[in-house]
């Protein structure tokens, strides 16, 4: 399993990335973790003429919680998040997602830059970037911009990035109340065969805000906008969690894959989405 | 043929200097370049953790990273951990709790293994399990390579103990 050939590059800085993105277009990619690309590679499904290496490239990890605002860098790893003490106090979500994502070898490498920028379906990071509404830092040969995690993702592997930019840092404002990630896999290490992502908060006995976001049940994550929309205003009880549930699977789209039939995936959908909420609530 | 580049890196604290090509894939540098044949080929696809060695700190799947993304880096195998004359804690304790059968996988469960007592020395089993979620062995069953695991803990705990 040998990769085509190609010429490596390893800038100390962003506009050393930047000149080789403009120089080279669509025939240059970054790299960060590589547990993504080098498997693409190496089954020739990707062929990468220049391929640049972003681990000298300085500020890129690293997570602040200023506030209640949370930024995140790029190349901070899946096993950063999960080691920081401040972020599991501000997002504890980012840590029970986390722990979820691969294995403890891919998530010592695997980042979050690789894995919201990827528009794997299968890629756990989006579906939560867009609970949490989340925004991105982008930057190119014209300076920075920032996109909403909820505009981000137009198809498998299109987003709204272009070639010559790179991702410089999530950012989103600490959740409160309750939150739960739930995701089902035919094993550890595996990608979803259905995920959920809830927030919710609570005001007295009643819900007074939701998020809830679906992975790899759609070429793109799923904001179910309507789902969490059922359920604020209400106790979260049986009818409200059956609306919420039906109005999610009104927003999905799965397809049949070694995962399973689309039956299959919208039971496994409702069932994941059920405990989500259930665990939420409790949390909230 | 594609231009090669100069890569320089420690493996088990010695200096190794060559000419590669970026794209060869650091288990191959380490098998057949170098010769340190512990790391194992199992899948080849990111999946069994039988070519886990330790980077910079780090349990890495070795099939997963190109050599030039190594220049520079310290690389550890299981040759670096112990010597048969000289057992590591972990290698003896798989020995004795019989952690292996074909051993196959061993190499890169001990590796594995031994980063995670760094980070966590006396885990529970349940974190000894999802610590070791990485690496698939096709004959034990885990069982034993759970127990050799804490029982190596337990013994690296004892000896730090009495050192102190
Ligand atoms: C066995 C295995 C199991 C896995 N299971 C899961 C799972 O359950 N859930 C999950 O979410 N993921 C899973 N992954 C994927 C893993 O989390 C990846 O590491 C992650 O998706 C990509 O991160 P990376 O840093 O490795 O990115 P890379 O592989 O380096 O890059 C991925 C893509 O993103 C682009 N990119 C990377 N960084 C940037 C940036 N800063 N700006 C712009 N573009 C960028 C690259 O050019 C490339 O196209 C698994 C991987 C393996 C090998
Ligand atoms: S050979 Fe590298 S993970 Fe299996
Ligand atoms: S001992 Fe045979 S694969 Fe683990």
């Amino acid at each position: 399993m040998i990769p085509a050939a190609f010429e490596y590059h390893r800038p100390k800085d962003m506009a050393g990335v930047l000149a080789v993105l403009v120089e080279h277009g669509d025939e240059a990619r970054v790299l960060a973790g590589g547990h993504s690309l080098i498997p693409m590679m190496k089954l020739r499904m990707a062929d990468v003429p220049h391929l640049i290496d972003l681990q000298d490239v300085d500020g890129l990890s690293g997570i602040t919680v200023d506030g209640g605002r949370v930024r995140i860098g790029a190349m901070t790893t899946q096993s950063d998040i999960i080691g920081h003490a401040a972020l599991a106090e501000a997002a504890p979500i980012m840590r029970e997602a986390s722990l979820q994502i691969a294995d403890p070898q891919v998530r010592y490498m695997g980042t979050v830059g690789g894995n919201v920028a990827n528009g794997d379906p299968g890629n756990d990071m989006p579906g939560l970037m867009q609970c949490l509404d989340a925004t991105f830092i982008l930057v190119g040969p014209d300076g920075e911009r920032e996109v909403q995690a909820r505009d981000f993702y137009e198809a498998a592997y299109m987003t709204d990035r272009e070639d010559d930019e790179v991702l410089l840092a999530v950012a989103f404002d600490a959740p409160s109340g309750g939150y739960a990630y739930e995701k089902q896999k035919r094993k550890i290490g595996d990608y979803a065969t259905a995920a959920a992502a809830v927030l919710l908060e609570k005001n007295g006995d009643t819900c007074s805000a939701a998020s809830i976001a679906m992975t790899n049940l759609s070429d793109t994550p799923v904001w179910s906008e309507a789902a969490g929309n059922a359920l604020v205003g209400t106790s979260v009880d049986a009818a409200a969690i059956d609306a919420a549930v039906a109005a999610m699977l009104g927003d999905i789209d799965p397809t049949q894959d070694n995962r399973g039939p689309i039956e299959f995936k919208r039971h496994a959908a409702a069932m994941i989405l059920r405990r989500a909420i259930a665990r939420a609530w409790d949390r909230a | 043929m594609a231009k090669k580049m100069h890569i320089q890196m420690t493996v088990n604290g010695e200096e190794q200097e060559f000419l590669a090509e970026p794209r060869e894939l650091l288990i191959h540098t380490l098998r057949e370049r170098l010769n340190i044949t512990g790391p194992h080929i199992g899948c080849e696809t990111s999946h069994c953790g039988a070519c886990t060695v330790t980077i910079n700190g780090k349990s890495v799947k070795s099939c997963t990273m190109f050599v030039a993304q190594a220049n520079g880096a310290d690389v550890t195998t299981i040759e670096g951990l112990g010597s048969p004359d000289s057992l590591h804690v972990l290698q003896e304790a798989f020995k004795e709790h019989h952690g292996l059968q074909c051993g196959f996988c061993t190499p890169g469960m001990i590796t594995r293994a031994s980063k995670l007592l760094e980070e966590i020395p006396n885990p529970t089993e349940e974190e000894v399990r999802f610590g070791m979620a990485g690496n698939i062995c096709r004959c034990t069953g885990y069982q034993n390579i759970v127990k050799s695991i804490l029982a190596a803990a337990a013994e690296m705990s004892a000896a730090k103990e009495a050192a102190e």
